[in-house]
């Protein structure tokens, strides 16, 4: 079976619950005291997609902004990027516009943007509506999830979605794209084996 | 109240040039030092008449003892050192009374744009401020504004638990140690206690007391009272203040403060600090600190709790030599270009560390950066995770650039041992993860996690003399190493030294130990110190400093045999207890430092030893 490695990047504002994502989906558990990340943290998971085997080579972000210069470094090269928000809090939800607007001049070009609007659990404290994130994601063709960490909702989900759009491997018509993430598949592969 | 200063005001006017709106001002300084006095310590009515009282009956005391070695005080009291400069400050401190005013009124000029959200005791503060007819100046009592105020205190709340802590409260001001960071502009930066904003009124009170100073071309350094010492530091657009109870010297505070500056330039840089302020003097500093405070709350308990701080050296786990050269070569073996420390820490201790060969001609490791580095470490459960990879500045190394730091543990998930593999190549990170793989691989193979397990702190019953109950060993040279990097070494504290009340006690007597061995006014040799319930005895020579604590029916005949025997038993041990020879490697065959791209000659270059530069 083929391995594909799948740089992804976490981005966000602190405390969203960027780690508590990766942590669910490496670990599949939560810990709610979780420490603010520092600089960036990076780990795998591999999962079998179709009939291939993607491993996705995550770099869980620093949110706070002391780290915010140092982005680029993680998501150069990103096949992903999953751009969280915490639906209980509105300025996350700019913040997040703004790496959307970051990523656009400085990213990859075909990177895949995913937006998950995290802790949904608390949706008795929200303050972004679904519908306004939901429509914003349409509007610059980002995959949409709302998620919990907490309770496991649409966390795997999310990184299924992103093996789905992530272009075939070998096919014709992935000349710009293929091209990028073939190459930070080969160059992340010293690292692996 | 009124009278003392008036009085302090006269014996220091040549100290200052005094401007020409003396009279109110001078109120105002008098003033600003009591709100702080009375929001610190409530009870401060008499403060100011027993410094005055205090420094004149003490005075004499001071004068009393002498440097000749062995001299006996039987239950010296650990402040009676620090009162001769009593009198010097509080001129100082009450001479510059003259242009608060001045300067409030300009900070006020930029308050006004912010906030108002006073906690309880700001309204104190200002309650107080306007009894002194100041209502038209404020002396920065205006809150922060508020949308920075999220990123700082929402975001863990179990872990924040301190920072709500009512600053009102008699219990706040019990602590035994406060420290503060604020900037130029009076803004809070940190409080390690209570909440930044809560307190920016008496962080404010304390910038007015700086930049009054400082007006007249002085720098304020301390102030005392009878119970607590408050501490100034001031390093480029960042002011530190330390108000302690805890009887510690002027100076050991003031390195204290040293610490908490170099772990914020840790995370920020010195450069950056200082264009940030250039660029806008009233920034929020916690903008870039959120997340952080944990990192500099661990320093400060660390400061307290571990006397590596005191002694400016580094504690190393001991490992039987052979075990350790056995990691070190595999460290040394795992290499990239650019990879200038790889560092091993077991149980928050170091294992051992190996450095890039040009990089340590020009300079050598600190203690204070690997303090920094072990209490970062230690400070958050963030890098139980994964592999980290951080930007991370060494101040004493060099303050305005940042290394690259891999951060890993090897035996997840107890996570108690280490790796630690600093670039200087920012994009390093998958060549340097390359080298833990290695240096895993070759750890495996050697069995050595299990090996480390084993290691321990050893007890004081294995040097052998029966009164000895605990010591502080730093020596200066352990021969062979030119330019080493500062160690000590120091038993297990055991009974009866086991609860932390009594671990405490026993480290402030070191501390006072301390104080006066390296007291600037009067430094000592030698001190047998007579306390309540032991007695200590310090030494320092050439070669080495060494504090010990014996039963208090020791002799000073038998104290002194004692210590024959330690010595001895320190030399036969040290090379289980020190990390005696360093191993360097090359990672570029071009001996500039920073040149980039070198070509990895993974060349072994195994002159372990002799002429180590570490």
């Amino acid at each position: 079976m083929a391995l594909r490695e799948l740089k992804v990047c976490l981005l966000g504002d602190t405390g969203v619950g960027k780690s508590s994502i990766v942590w669910r989906f490496v670990e599949d558990s939560f810990d709610p005291n979780i420490n603010p990340t520092i600089g960036a943290s990076f780990m795998t998971k591999t999962v079998q997609y179709q009939n291939e085997l993607h491993k996705f080579l995550i770099w869980d972000t620093a949110g706070q902004e002391r780290f915010r210069a140092l982005a680029p470094m993680y998501y150069r090269g990103s096949a992903a990027a999953i751009i969280v928000y915490d639906i209980t809090k509105e300025e996350s939800f700019q913040t997040l516009k703004n790496w959307v607007k970051e990523l656009r001049q400085h990213g990859p070009p075909n990177i895949v943007v995913a937006i998950a609007g995290n802790k949904c659990d608390l949706s008795d404290a929200r303050e972004v509506q679904e519908k306004d994130a939901k429509d914003y994601a349409d509007s610059i063709h980002a995959i949409f999830v709302e998620t919990s960490a907490k309770n496991a909702i649409n966390i795997n989900e999310v990184f299924i979605e992103i093996s789905k759009r992530i272009p075939v491997a070998d096919g014709a018509g992935n000349s710009g794209k293929g091209f990028k993430v073939g190459r930070q598949a080969s160059e992340s592969r010293r690292v692996c084996c | 109240m009124e009278r003392d200063n008036h009085q302090g005001e006269a014996q220091g006017v040549h100290i200052s040039e005094p401007p020409s709106e003396s009279s109110l001002p001078a109120d105002t300084l008098v003033t600003s030092l009591s709100l702080l006095g009375n929001h610190m310590f409530p009870d401060a009515g008499e403060k100011q008449e027993e410094i005055n009282s205090t420094a004149d009956k003490e005075e004499p005391a001071e004068l009393q003892q002498s440097d000749v070695a062995l001299k006996e005080h039987s239950v010296a009291e650990p402040h009676s050192n620090q009162l001769k400069r009593l009198e010097t400050e509080e001129a100082e401190t009450s001479v510059d009374l003259n242009n608060v005013s001045t300067q409030s009124t300009d900070r006020e000029k930029e308050d006004t744009a912010m906030d108002n959200d006073q906690s309880d005791s700001g309204e104190f503060v200002v309650t107080m401020l306007a009894k002194a007819k100041l209502e038209e100046q404020g002396i920065g009592v205006k809150g922060r504004s508020s949308p920075l105020l999220e990123a700082g205190t929402q975001e863990s709340p179990a872990f924040m638990s301190h920072r709500d802590e009512d600053v009102t409260a008699e219990s706040w001001r019990q602590h035994r140690k406060h420290v503060f960071v604020l900037s130029e502009a009076g803004k809070p930066i940190y409080s390690r206690y209570g909440s930044e904003e809560a307190l920016s009124s008496t962080m404010g009170v304390m910038m007015a007391l700086v930049s009054f100073v400082q007006s007249g071309d002085n720098i304020i350094r301390s102030v005392y009272s009878e119970e607590h010492t408050v501490v100034f530091l001031q390093k480029g657009p960042l002011v530190l203040v330390c108000v302690s109870s805890s009887r510690q010297s002027e100076e050991q505070l003031r390195g204290e403060l040293l610490y908490v500056y170099y772990q914020i330039v840790s995370m920020l840089t010195q450069a950056s600090i200082s264009r940030i302020f250039e660029h806008k003097k009233n920034y929020d500093l916690r903008r870039l600190l959120a997340g952080s405070e944990k990192i500099l709350d661990g320093l400060l308990n660390l400061v307290d709790s571990d006397p590596s701080f005191l002694l400016a050296a580094v504690h190393c786990l001991p490992l039987a030599c052979s075990l350790r050269d056995s990691l070190s070569q595999i460290l040394q073996k795992a290499i990239t270009p650019n990879l200038v420390f790889s560092i091993l820490i077991a149980k928050n201790q170091l294992l051992t560390i190996v450095q890039e060969k040009t990089v340590i001609e020009d300079t050598r490791l600190e203690p204070a950066d690997v303090h920094l580095l072990l209490n970062l470490i230690g400070a958050s459960s963030a890098f139980q995770a994964g592999e980290i990879w951080t930007p991370i500045c060494l101040p004493l190394f060099n303050p305005d650039c940042y290394f690259y730091a891999y951060i890993s543990y090897l035996d997840p998930p107890e996570c108690t041992v280490c790796l630690l593999l600093l670039s200087t190549d920012k994009e390093a990170f998958y060549a340097v993860a390359e080298c833990k793989r290695k240096i895993e691989e070759a750890m495996a193979a050697q069995n050595s996690l299990s090996l480390i397990a084993k290691a321990q702190s050893y007890s004081v019953s294995q040097v052998g003399v029966s009164d000895l109950r605990h010591f502080m060993y730093k020596p200066f040279d352990v021969p062979d190493n030119y330019r080493q990097l500062t160690q000590f070494t120091s038993p297990e504290m055991e009974a009866p030294y086991t609860s932390e009340e009594e671990k405490m006690r026993l480290l402030d007597l070191y501390r006072f130990m301390h104080s006066r061995i390296h007291s600037t006014s009067r430094p000592l040799k030698l001190i047998y110190h007579v306390a309540e319930r032991e007695t200590l005895l310090a030494w320092v020579t050439s070669k080495f400093e060494l504090y010990t604590c014996f039963s208090p029916l020791v002799t000073k005949a038998c104290a002194i045999t004692a210590i024959t025997k330690l010595l001895r038993w320190i030399k036969k041990e040290e090379d289980r207890l020190f990390i005696r020879y360093p191993p360097k490697y090359s990672t570029t065959p071009n001996p500039s430092k920073s040149s980039r791209g070198g070509k990895s000659d993974q060349q072994d270059t195994t002159d372990n030893g002799y002429l180590s530069l570490l």
